[in-house]
């Protein structure tokens, strides 16, 4: 499973961001989504734990620390499955260009890093297609965490990795948790073919970067609408 | 010594796993929570610790699962890991502790269940298999065979109607809720059968009376309980 590209034959395409928190990859797709929609393209736009049915029962989950490592993976897979099934996959189907903030490979991170069998997490997922690009935007570990501990004084427990004993301080748990986390990802820069983007850059000298390989990479044009609207 | 069907559980070693499991497997109707309760008694009657656990009863995510049920709102894949989360849930927080005291933990249906409704409604063996190698392998498995049209007296019996999901009118068999539970069940029966080969289950006759089937699952389960003695 791992390592082995599932490509897709859908008329869509499929494009990721992935990168720590803090790496400033929600404005950069963000912006892609503005170029393309403007660019009168058929693009939709999905995010990482956002299945309103499933919603509810990963809040109490986290809210009631009732989540352990395999639990954690199982529910944002049930959350990203909804998800896929619902809006990824028909949309590739219907000729999309999808747009994910963060998908199965901040997954792979996480659960990796607190303990569950790679190729159990990596199986987990395998009904998902593969992006056909999957930016990286990587960022000197400091200078995320500088942004996200700067900005917001409050780390809630499992976004701090408090569930992995490595610090009874939230600030210095977050700290090594992201370390961790952003080692799995380096790993799979290569693993997974990642477009690495170098994120201490101007976000405009970025994008511009990130427009460039989505031309060469896409025929744009074939995404406008056919229909009036 | 306990082994898991696949990757195991991280944090979680087999061999602290000192209980025994029990997993029970058939259709409802099949009389599978009576002889449940039963085996329960009987356990506690010779003074062991006794657990039960069963599907959709995990604190984690057992209300959204009867809601999205009620609704059939949700896609087949995240029905299944909606449940394979609940299965998770109780296996971590219900089944090992249990376990490790040393108890004896009672399914009242176990993986098998989760596999074979996924399986005939087209999901991958190979996924499932691997998705639920996170749980334990049990010291016996026993499966209540009971014909198709005995679940359906049995059912009527009970509760006087059809359940939507276990006639699988979600897959479209047939517009007739009869036929279709007769079709669905069928289906389920071949799914445990391929999987008796591959688990090697105890095939119980469901068919028999209440007693006669509690003293064969005593019978069965007898030895197992010795062994720990040894």
């Amino acid at each position: 499973m791992a390592g082995q590209r599932r490509g897709h034959a859908y008329p869509g395409r499929l494009i990721a961001v992935e990168g720590l928190d803090g790496s400033g990859k929600s404005t950069q797709i963000y912006l892609v989504k503005r170029w393309l929609e403007l660019q009168n393209l058929k693009v939709f736009f999905t995010e990482w734990n956002s299945s309103v049915i499933v919603k509810n029962a990963t809040k109490r989950g986290k809210k009631r620390q009732l989540l352990t490592p395999t639990t954690f993976s199982l529910i944002h897979c049930t959350d990203f499955a909804d998800r896929y099934e619902h809006q990824v996959l028909p949309l590739l189907q219907a000729g999309y260009i999808v747009l994910a903030d963060r998908y199965v490979f901040t997954a792979f991170a996480r659960d990796i890093v607190r303990g569950c069998d790679r190729e159990w997490v990596h199986n987990l997922y395998s009904f998902a297609v593969e992006p056909d690009i999957t930016f990286f935007f990587k960022v000197p570990l400091d200078t995320a965490l500088g942004r996200i501990l700067g900005g917001r004084p409050s780390l809630k427990y499992f976004e701090a990795g408090m569930d992995l004993g490595l610090s009874p301080d939230p600030y210095e748990s977050f700290r090594l948790f992201q370390k961790r986390i952003n080692d799995v990802y380096l790993k799979m820069v290569r693993e997974f073919g990642f477009v690495a983007v170098d994120a201490s850059q101007a976000s405009e000298v970025q994008q511009e970067q990130v427009r460039a390989i989505i031309t060469e990479r896409i025929d744009l044009p074939g995404f406008r609408w056919h229909t009036r609207r | 010594m306990k082994r898991f069907y696949g990757r195991g559980l991280p944090g979680v070693a087999s061999r602290d796993l000192s209980g025994k499991l029990i997993a029970l497997e058939g259709a409802d109707g099949s009389g599978r929570s009576t002889q449940a309760e039963l085996l329960t008694a009987w356990l506690e009657r010779k003074g062991f610790a006794t657990v039960n656990v069963g599907l959709n009863r995990s604190t984690l995510v057992s209300k959204e699962l009867s809601r999205a049920k009620q609704g059939n709102v949700l896609s087949q894949r995240t029905l299944s890991l909606f449940y394979a989360t609940d299965f998770a849930d109780q296996l971590e927080n219900r089944i090992v502790p249990a376990l490790k005291a040393g108890f004896v933990v009672l399914a009242d249906r176990y993986i098998y269940t989760l596999i074979a409704r996924d399986a005939v409604r087209g999901g991958d063996r190979a996924w499932l298999e691997s998705l639920y190698g996170i749980a334990i392998v049990p010291d016996i498995v026993f499966y209540l065979r009971v014909s198709p049209r005995q679940l359906v007296e049995r059912n009527f019996q009970k509760h006087a109607t059809l359940d939507y999901w276990e006639s699988g009118m979600d897959l479209g068999l047939s517009r007739d809720m009869f036929q279709s539970f007769l079709k669905y069940q069928g289906l389920i029966q071949a799914e445990f059968e391929r999987m008796q080969k591959a688990y090697g289950f105890d095939i119980l006759n469901g068919n028999r009376s209440i007693r006669a089937i509690s003293k064969d699952l005593q019978a069965r389960v007898e030895p197992i309980l010795e062994r720990r003695a040894a």
